[in-house]
This record gives structure tokens, sequence and C-alpha cells, in this order.
């Protein structure tokens, strides 16, 4: 937008001139686009030092753009710049026209607030209290869907003919069958890791028969469970995520509860009950596949046969470790899936936010897993058993 | 049925979706929500369906003051602008889903369903698509889809939220059309959104329009057309040429110029807007009067029935429209003779002004 364009002019420039007595302000060239930086940093130079009554010289003043006229006002401030375009006026119209345009744009447009200062300090505490804030919010929300689905859960177990078969029998498919491999495979791998360690640790004080019980302790206690919940809030939280997300972001939701359905019967109960069966078998997997890794790395490298292995895993092992490992699975299978669901649940139209919530889902689920299982590991302790 | 809402208030953190919106839909009725995007339509709907709740104010179905119920206890049909079809089901399972989910003693028997639903699918003209899946529709067929489901529970209520607003200009017509014989066929009380003005001129028996959380206008498509009453209105019902003027007796005076306008609303000496219709502009090539605003002709778009002169105002005071736009029957612009760069000036036939606060 610009009101001349006559011939380039030269770069803009504004000086200070003292003529009879009296200051004077001249600009010249042309206050465009092009030479914004350099007419930025004159203007911030003479911002300051101007006297309440200025005489400005525009006779020179080449082309002038919104960018220019933007800077003029800056340089000038409202009350010089109304007197400038006021009667008797050196300006063309168009030229005044334009000064004016951008006042009034401007003027209707408050001076942002200078930048608060900033302590380092208080930044810190002030982001602290914010994730605090975010924190807590997480967890209302949270407890509040646990509240609305253990409500739907009540009403519903006594009502069997509304339980949804089809959609378990599906939900329990994927979540428990298609994650046998994954969870076989590196539970596996996990054990023989471990028993690695306690090979190569405990040969050191000639107690590499350890090795066994190491390999069963941490498996059938920590180990089973902690790894299933974890790749499974990473398999399955964000997978239930992503579908009522889906759904949600679709509007199919309202349309389910315009049809005077409850989606936290329909769609969460099924999954939440998918993922308390589904947990606990892939626990189970997970610990035999990871004391069989351990076996495994027993008989190649500290030729302790499977018959032996096993023989020493009866005698030092009691019942009580697997049943403490197992009975973290469900605890764990009903928190990753309201956390997936209640995620969904929080999508809000684009498909950017289904992708926010979904990695928030598996980030809050994992948090969760892990800290209970830190919270539980301390209770057994204490407990003994 | 019979929807009042009365003294409806929303409010989303610092913005105020509805500000005390009182309306009564008659039963029976066809009546359009019409407004700009974020203007509460849709939220109004949605508070009506019970999706969303007001932070005050009542929604009255049949009487009976239904704010607290439920969204299943208020039996709405309700339509979606993406048609929220269940992408895993079949079109026959779609429409017969809200059947089937019925507690038992209201659910009809397996055959009965399959009746209602085919009856359904015929009504809206899809029964040869029942086995498809909703990915295998044109978008014009799911929204028929969406519609045939959300009829199959026997809504008391059908409340579309812009159902033809994703689909092209051609279907959107044509099922504008099938809307309106569709709703002569069943009669049952319909609210739909819509931004596009044809759309509601064009389907509706009312017209509600709102701004910004208010209700401007109600009426029938005709009254609030032809008598627009507030600025806001005529200027979002179709193409209109606007005037910065100042009263002076029987005319506004703009600029130089000297306008006649209708005589309401208008005290002597008011700062006032004046409105006029393409088609309220007359072109007149004598200069010498002073009736009439001074433009230029820019462009002569001489296709179809009428032809469309769109004119350049003479560059002049601040706070004017730099554009003009009016139509003109075919043997009046061969009268004129109009070539691009002339100056003419515009009069017009009717002018109707409003205070310019109010605008």
């Amino acid at each position: 937008m610009r009101a001349s364009s006559s011939a380039d002019n030269g770069a803009g420039r504004a000086e200070l001139a003292t003529t009879d007595g009296r200051q004077q302000l001249r600009l010249s060239g042309d206050w465009t686009l092009p030479h914004y930086a350099a007419l930025s940093g004159e203007v911030a130079a003479l911002r300051a030092g101007l006297p309440p009554d200025l005489a400005v010289d525009v006779a020179q003043l080449g082309a002038l753009d919104t960018a220019g006229a933007a800077l003029l006002l800056h340089l000038l401030g409202q009350e010089r710049l109304r007197s400038l375009l006021g009667g008797g006026s050196a300006l063309p119209a168009e030229r005044r026209a334009l000064l004016q345009a951008v006042a009034q744009a401007v003027g209707e447009r408050p001076e942002p607030l200078a930048e608060p200062r900033h302590s380092a300090l208080g930044d810190v505490l002030e982001h602290v209290g914010i994730t605090v804030g975010v924190f807590r919010r997480h967890l209302t929300d949270l407890l509040g869907f646990i509240g609305l689905t253990l409500e739907a859960l009540f009403l519903t177990l006594l009502r069997p003919w509304r339980w949804r078969m089809t959609s378990l029998i599906a939900n329990l498919e994927k979540t428990a069958l298609d994650a046998v491999p994954i969870v076989a495979l590196l539970t596996f791998l996990v054990g023989a890791v471990v028993a690695f360690l306690g090979a190569t640790v405990l040969a050191d004080f000639g107690a590499s028969i350890f090795t066994v019980d190491l390999v069963a302790f941490s498996f059938l206690r920590e180990f089973g469970v902690l790894l299933t919940a974890i790749l499974v809030a990473g398999r399955t939280a964000s997978a239930f995520t992503a579908q009522i997300g889906s759904m949600k972001a679709n509007e199919e939701i309202d349309a389910i509860r315009v049809l005077g359905l409850n989606p936290i019967e329909l769609l969460v109960l099924p999954r939440v009950f998918a993922l308390l069966l589904a947990l606990p078998m892939l626990t189970f997997i997970a610990m035999l596949s990871g004391i069989v890794g351990g076996m495994l790395v027993c008989a190649l490298t500290l030729d302790i046969s499977p018959v032996m292995f096993l023989s020493i895993f009866e005698n030092d092992v009691g019942l009580r470790h697997f049943l403490v490992g197992l009975a973290k699975a469900p605890v764990f299978a009903f928190l990753i899936a309201v956390i997936g669901c209640m995620e969904g649940f929080k999508v809000s139209g684009s498909a950017q936010s289904v992708g926010e919530h979904t990695t928030s889902a598996v980030v809050q689920s994992i948090f969760v897993v892990i800290l209970l299982d830190a919270v539980a590991a301390l209770f057994c302790m204490e407990m003994g058993w | 049925m019979s929807i009042q809402v009365e003294n409806i208030h929303k409010q989303f953190g610092a913005f105020t979706a509805l500000n005390q919106v009182s309306l009564d839909f008659p039963t029976g009725e066809l009546v359009a929500l019409l407004g700009p995007s974020g203007c509460g339509k849709t939220t109004l709907l949605r508070v009506i369906a019970g999706l969303e709740t007001a932070d005050s104010g009542r929604v009255i179905l049949e009487g009976e003051d239904a704010s607290g119920t439920h969204v299943r206890e208020r039996q709405v049909g309700f339509v979606f602008q993406h048609y929220a079809l269940f992408r895993h089901m079949t079109v026959f399972e779609n429409v017969a889903f809200g059947l089937r989910v019925k507690p038992r003693r209201e659910r009809p028997n397996e055959a009965e369903i399959k009746k209602r639903v085919h009856r359904l699918l015929e009504l809206v003209q899809l029964d040869w698509l029942a086995d498809r899946f909703p990915a295998q529709l044109s978008g014009g067929q799911r929204q028929r889809i969406a519609l045939a489901r959300a009829l199959a529970v026997e809504p008391r209520v059908l409340l579309l939220d812009e159902p033809f607003g994703a689909l092209d200009a051609q279907v959107r017509k044509e099922l504008r059309r099938w809307l309106r014989r569709l709703h002569d066929e069943l009669h049952v009380t319909s609210i739909f959104v819509t931004h596009d003005q044809e759309e509601a001129l064009e389907v509706a028996d009312r017209v509600v329009l709102m701004n910004k959380g208010k209700v401007e206008q109600v009426g029938t498509p005709q009254q609030v057309y032809e008598h627009p009453a507030t600025p806001f209105v005529y200027g979002f019902l179709g193409a209109v040429n606007l005037f910065h003027g100042r009263v002076d007796g029987e005319h506004v005076r703009v600029g130089e110029a000297v306008l006649p306008h209708d005589g309401r609303d208008a005290a002597h000496g008011v700062d006032v807007v004046g409105f006029a219709r393409p088609h309220e502009l007359d072109i007149v090539t004598d200069l010498g009067s002073s009736q009439g605003v001074e433009a230029t002709v820019a462009r002569v778009l001489a296709f179809g029935a009428s032809v469309r002169v769109e004119l350049d105002a003479i560059a002049g005071a601040e706070g004017q429209p730099r554009h003009y736009e009016v139509v003109l029957g075919r043997e009046r612009l061969a009268e004129l003779a109009l070539t691009e760069g002339q100056r003419v000036r515009l009069v017009p036939s009717q002018l109707r002004v409003f205070p310019r606060e109010a605008a």
C-alpha cells in the first residue's frame, strides 16, 4: 500500500536541525519497508529527545508505505501526528489519509504492556506453580472419571443383558492376544540380560548359582508385571485414546448420547474389562518367558541345566512372590484403561488434539504404573510379603 | 412438540456464546437459526438437545421444563455437520442402532426393526445402500443416512447442525429441496442451523437471525428479507450498498450528494447509515443534478437475465465504501450505454436508514 511511488529517493532519514532557535525535524527519503531496519534504529534514537512543540518538515519526504507510516507514528506519537495532519499541512491528501488510517488502526490497539521483568528464581517458581496446578487438574480429572466409570460399572453389573460381549471380546483380542508376541519376546530378552548380569556380578563372590533366584524373584515380583504394564500402556492406552478421540472429533460420541446411550457404558466399560482380563494373562506369559530367558542363559554360560534350574526354583521361591506380582496386574490394568479412555474423551475437534492426548495418555499411564509399583514394593517389603 | 427457550445464557471463559436468548419454536415448523460463524447458533442447538448445559435459563419442551433432564429423555433427533455415522457399522446397522439399544421393554423385535429401517431408508431414497459401509458413500448420501438414523428413534424434535455445510453446492441445493419435502411429509418440529442465508430463506418456515449471542430478528423468510429490523440483518441477507450520511429533512446528505430516503427512524441532523440492495439503485448518466452519489463504472458483468454493474466510489470523505454494486435490467443497460471508466450518479429508489450508532 504505497501512497506515492515517485522515483527512488534513497533510504529514509530523520534529522533534528535547529533553525531560528527552533528545533525542526526534517524527514527525507523513502519511508518504506526496504528501509525499515535502518529507519527503526534512527527512530528509536531520536524518539526520546524530541521537544513537545516540534516543527516537522516533510518537503523532502519520498515514498511512504504503511510500515513507514507506522514508524512515523511511533516517532511522533499520536498528539504530534494529529497536529501534523491538521490544517495547513504540507502533506498531500492521500498521505494524510494513509497516516490517518495507520494512526487509527494503532490507536484502536493499545500499546502492548512492557514485558514484566523476569528473575530466574521467579520464573522457576512460576513454572513449578503452573506444573503443580496442571498435575492437580489431571488428578481431579482422573478421580472424577474413575468415579463415572465405577458408577456405570455397578449399574451395568446388575443387568447382564446390557453387557456388551462382542465389544469385550474384540477388545480382548486386540489388547491380549495381539500383544502376546511382543510381550513374550521383550521379557525373554530382559530375562536373559538379568541372568547375564547376575552371572557376571555373582561370579566374583562364587555365588553364580544364585542367578536362578535373581531371575525368579525379579520376574515374579516386579519385572513380569511392570514390563507388561509399561508395554500395554504404550500400546493399548494410546490405542484407546486414539479410538475414542477420533470418535469424539467426529461427533460420534455426541451421536451416541443423542441416541439416549451412555458413552461410558458403551465405550469405556468393554475396554476396562478387556484390559482387566488381558493384563493378568499377559503378566503370566511375561513371567514365564522372562524365566525361560534366564534359564537359557544359565544353561549356556553357567552350566546350570534346566532341570537343576527348576529344582532350585522350586526349593527357593515361594508361591507368594508369584501372587504379589500377579495381584498388581488388575490395578495397573484398570488405571491404564481409565487413563487411556479419559484422554480420549478430552479430545476436542482437531486431529492435532488426538495426537496430543494420545501422548499425554501414554506418559500419564506409564508414570502412574511406575509410581504405584514403587509404592507397592515398599509396602510389600514392610509387610514382609 | 413445541420448544421454548427462556433467557438462555452461556459463557465459555470470557466469551459469551449466548446472551439471554429467548425464543419460541411452534409445533411442526421448520425453523432456521441463521448467523455468521461464532454467533452462538450451534451452542443454542446443543443446549436444546441437552448436549450442553446453559449457565442460566430454561429449555421448555411441550410446556415442561426440560432444563434438568438428560439428553436421552428429551427424545431429540440430532444430525451433525460431519454426519457422525458409526464407521464400523453398515448403513442398515447405523439406522437400526438407535432401536437395538433401547431398553428391552421398548425395543421392537427383529422383524419390526428390519421393517422400520427399510421404511426409513426408502424415505431417504437410499434403500439400495443398506449393506454398504459409510466410507463407501458420498457426502450427500451419508448425510441422508444420518438423517434416517436420527429419525429411527421417532424423535419429537429434529435438530440439524449445519447439515449441508460439508457438501458441494450442487448437492446442497438438491438436499435442500429434499429436506423441505421430507418435512412437509413428517411435520416433526425441526430446527436447523446454517450460515448460508440462501439455504435458510429457501427451506425454513421461519428464520431466526442471530449475531454475537443475541437474536436480531425472527420472522418468515419474506419478512426478514424485505423488512430487516437491524443493520446487521440488512447486511447479512444478500448484497447491499452502504451510504454514510446525515439526515437533512426529506433527504440524506452524503458528502455533497443528496439521496431520498424512506423517512423512518430518522430525526433531522442524525448521522445515519443508509442501505440499498443492488436492484434498488438506479444509474443516472446526467451529472448535473445533485441527486445521487457519484461513482465511476468499473465493470459491467452482462450475463444472465439481469446485468451487474460494479462501480468505484469517487475518493472522498472517510468512512464511505469504495465499491458499489448495481443490478439492472438488460433494457436499462442498453438505454444507458455505459462504458468502463464513465462517471455516473447512483440514485436509490429505496433507501433504508439506521442511526449510525446502531450500525
